[in-house]
């Protein structure tokens, strides 16, 4: 994975997979700490017990079209090496929570990349799913909740490509205001 | 706190349904990303920004973008469907940006299936 906004696809195509209906991303960098810790939950399925305690092994999965499951494993090797971790936690009915966290400043720590047009991917293509999604860099943060979106703009606004490129280069924006590093995104579009 | 310019949005929003409201009625052509941890690391998300670019300039609405997991090819990974109404699913395998855009513009939208990067047709298991 190149950048981190690929593994957060990543693990939130898991939520998606285990029937999320709303997926919460939070992202929270403490650059006095020198710490970063980013959050997916959802209130899909779970994890029962004695799954959930081999989900990070990479030889282990659900799915039956391979027999390896990467993206956990991946994540929390990655996170490790950056002097952090990664921990899951769930029950069979009540939604699954990942936490990651490692050194926001560690040399092998790659940029976030292309968040918000991973975001607004993920808000095109799955109408279905709500997302709630915050971050904060010190005590400046943003928030964006697509349920008061589709409140305020009608439920079929974010399925309009054209509203989710402006809303993709609002977050864009935002998120430089609250002093997130990010990769220069091409202008305009997708 | 940043905030986001929720009344640029509806401006947006309010073009869009003004210079659509004609043309209503449900999707014709389904077009579905592949994004399991394979297909990810191989360039699924290129890919789906492709499709989503070339989708707003095409201004079309009866076409619908959508992912799903791995389906158990990921050495052919990116993978991409391409499903017309009445038609059989056609899958691309190894997927990039500009035979995104290609694949886009003469299959969704002019029926020409790009014969040369199909993978397979019909449904997975």
């Amino acid at each position: 994975m190149e950048d981190l906004s690929l593994h957060i696809l990543d693990i939130v195509e898991n939520s998606l997979m285990a029937g999320a209906r709303l997926i919460e991303v939070a992202m929270e960098e403490d650059p006095a700490g020198d710490s970063m810790t980013i959050t997916v939950s959802d209130d899909g399925q779970g994890m029962a017990p004695e799954f959930l305690a081999q989900a990070t092994d990479p030889f282990v999965t659900t799915r039956t079209t391979r027999r390896v499951g990467l993206g956990l494993s991946l994540f929390k090797a990655n996170a490790t090496s950056w002097g952090g971790g990664l921990e899951v936690k769930s029950q069979p009915g009540a939604g699954t929570t990942v936490r990651v966290w490692f050194q926001r400043g560690h040399l092998d720590r790659p940029p976030l990349g292309d968040w918000p047009r991973t975001l607004c991917g993920l808000i095109l293509t799955r109408q279905e799913v709500d997302f709630r999604y915050l971050h904060r860099v010190g005590d400046q943060e943003f928030e964006l909740d697509t349920r008061e979106l589709r409140e305020e703009l009608g439920p079929e606004a974010l399925a309009d490509p054209q509203v989710m490129a402006l809303l993709r280069q609002q977050i864009a924006q935002a998120l430089d205001q609250i002093g997130v590093a990010q990769v220069p995104a091409p202008p305009g579009g997708f | 706190m940043a905030k986001l310019k929720i009344s640029d949005l509806a401006k947006i929003k309010e073009q869009v349904t003004a210079s659509t409201s004609l043309r209503e009625g449900g999707a014709s052509v389904k077009v579905t990303v592949h994004m399991g941890t394979c297909g990810i690391a191989s360039g699924a998300r290129t890919v789906l920004n492709a499709v989503m670019d070339e989708l707003e300039k095409s201004a079309r609405k009866d076409v619908i973008i959508t992912t799903s997991g791995c389906m158990g090819l990921c050495s052919a990974e990116p993978l991409v469907t391409v499903e017309k109404l009445g038609e059989e699913p056609i899958k691309y395998s190894y997927v990039d940006d500009p035979k995104m855009r290609q694949i886009f513009n003469r299959h969704v939208l002019e029926g020409e299936i790009q014969t040369q990067w199909v993978l397979a047709k019909g449904s997975e298991q």
